[in-house]
């Protein structure tokens, strides 16, 4: 590992002042440190140069409003999975910090730097003797013909078939959460779902945000269907394990009618994954096991399986199909 | 104060600590004036430098167990400003400034042994003893956060913390005694 050059300004314009001034193109944005640390050691990231934001109290806010709740970038993961308010009327939210992670990890890791976490395919974290067109661009992907028993069964490529490991992100995923952006150029907003980017041919560039682009905060509109959420994961073990199959349900019902219905899978995608077909399914229907059995049916219907992780279409439509149950029992 | 940078050899060296690697105090060393234990120092480290290395490497202070050196494995366990962290995925110039407590800091000023380090051994909850401090600094943070109420929540929270020998059980047992003893106020 080289060492790199460190700043921790204290303010987001400090962080901004300090990027405009130097540009560096290995210059990158440093959270808890728990991803890039990571693949700094494994050599498979290599700063030059890391401006912390941790100290930066202005990234550090919640505002939890009647319309939107607005969480600042540099608040832990810990923090908001153990929020009272939060575990009350957002229990998916909640659920998809505290079941990712150990204690230890909620503690350093921000909010931010989670949606940016790389993935865990074996390859790209391996040694260099296995080519993977993340870590190495044009090398081939290892993955396809090889140990892909955790990959992706959707949203994957001939160059890349990684899946993106995150919870945090499948939850917000299906309820519409907006992230804001700060640059020396400027501010903007995204929508979570045009985060991260479709591997493609162009598998080493997982988002959509610039060298420049630090994400400031999440905000995350109110909706009913947040009180009954969940967010449901299976595992190899039952806990502080990346998952086989998740889901995030939000759930609405009046009438004995689903109103509103979110969902967002993972583990099973390149990218945070929301199941459309599957929510229209169930949109003025009644919530059964069977029809719930239908949406999940429907969720999983292009999944495009490798060898080795065939199991996970019929794993996921049971997860999904559980997750919509549990939500329903929650209303 | 020399200080250490991780190791640069290939990757997954863990269990080898890097030898100790001097610092000019030039370009790539960074002031870091951290109260360990209690004490206050005042060290120079290199930006790559991790917590749990300079623990180990400049302070000597070996009881922080590195295991992994991914963040996978909780042996490396230590509270900065309080709360429990992965030491080898803290990078050490973070701390400049905050309240570092490791294995070491944990007894009494008389030397009594915290609650919880005597029900460990009250518990007989190791075996080789390498994940003992990880599990203990976790144990202890898990009680005061409030996350120690049932056997599923101690499970559930201490599960960064993993036993390679298999002494789950008596874990369990031991950090619900430590709670016990904890909330009894005999040593929180």
């Amino acid at each position: 590992m080289r060492d790199v050059d460190y700043a921790s300004p204290g303010s987001a314009d400090a962080v901004l002042a300090r990027r405009a001034a130097a540009e560096a193109p290995g210059l990158r944005y440093l959270g808890g440190g728990t991803t890039l640390f990571d693949l700094m050691k494994l050599q498979a990231e290599a700063p030059t140069a890391l401006i912390d934001v941790t100290r930066c109290e202005d990234l550090r806010t919640m505002d939890l409003g009647r319309a939107e709740w607005r969480f600042g970038a540099g608040v832990t993961m810990g923090e908001v999975a153990d929020h009272p308010q939060v575990r009350a009327e957002f229990p998916a939210l909640s659920e998809s910090l505290w079941k990712a992670a150990s204690q230890q990890i909620r503690n350093m890791a921000t909010l931010g730097g989670n949606l940016l976490q790389r993935t865990r395919c074996a390859y790209f974290r391996g040694t260099p003797a296995y080519p993977c067109n993340k870590r190495e661009p044009g090398s081939g992907c290892s993955a396809i013909a090889g140990a892909n028993r955790g990959h992706a069964l959707f949203g994957g490529s001939a160059h890349c078939i990684a899946t993106y490991p995150g919870d945090l992100a499948v939850a917000l995923v299906a309820f519409d959460a907006v992230l804001e952006l700060r640059s020396p150029r400027g501010a903007r907003r995204l929508p979570l779902a045009e985060l991260h980017r479709d591997p493609g041919d162009t598998p080493h560039l997982e988002t959509t945000l610039a060298a420049d682009e630090l994400i400031v905060a999440i905000r995350i509109p109110r909706v009913p269907a947040a009180k009954a959420s969940v967010y449901h994961k299976v595992r190899d073990r039952e806990s502080y394990a990346f998952a086989l199959t998740s889901a995030a349900v939000g759930l609405q019902m009046a009438g004995g009618q689903v109103i509103d219905v979110r969902i967002g899978l993972g583990g099973v995608a390149t990218r945070p994954w929301r199941a459309p077909a599957a929510e229209q399914h169930l949109r003025g229907r009644a919530l059964t096991r069977e029809s719930a059995r239908q949406a999940a049916a429907l969720a999983f219907a292009d999944a495009k399986p490798s060898p080795h992780n065939r199991f996970k279409v019929a794993l996921g439509i049971d997860t999904l199909t559980d997750a919509l149950m549990q939500s329903k029992e929650r209303l | 104060m020399v200080t250490t940078a991780s190791a640069a050899g290939p990757a997954l060296t863990a269990g080898c600590a890097a030898p100790a690697q001097a610092v000019d105090g030039g370009t790539g060393a960074h002031r870091c004036e951290v109260v360990v234990n209690g004490r206050r120092q005042s060290l120079r480290v290199e930006a790559r430098a991790s917590l749990l290395d300079v623990l180990r490497e400049d302070l000597q202070l070996t009881g922080t167990k590195k295991g992994c050196d991914h963040g996978q494995c909780g042996a490396c366990t230590v509270h900065v400003d309080g709360r429990r962290v992965a030491s080898c995925l803290t990078l050490a110039v973070k701390c400049h400034d905050r309240e570092v407590r490791t294995i070491e800091g944990l007894e009494r000023a008389d030397g009594a042994l915290h609650v919880m380090q005597q029900a460990f051994i009250d518990h007989d909850a190791l075996q080789c003893g390498y994940c003992t401090p990880g599990q203990i600094m976790a144990a202890v943070a898990c009680v005061r956060e409030g996350h120690a109420r049932t056997d599923d929540e101690i499970r559930e929270y201490m599960s960064g913390n993993l036993c390679r020998c298999g002494a789950y059980v008596a874990i369990l047992e031991a950090v619900r005694d430590g709670a016990r003893r904890m909330q009894g106020g005999e040593h929180a």
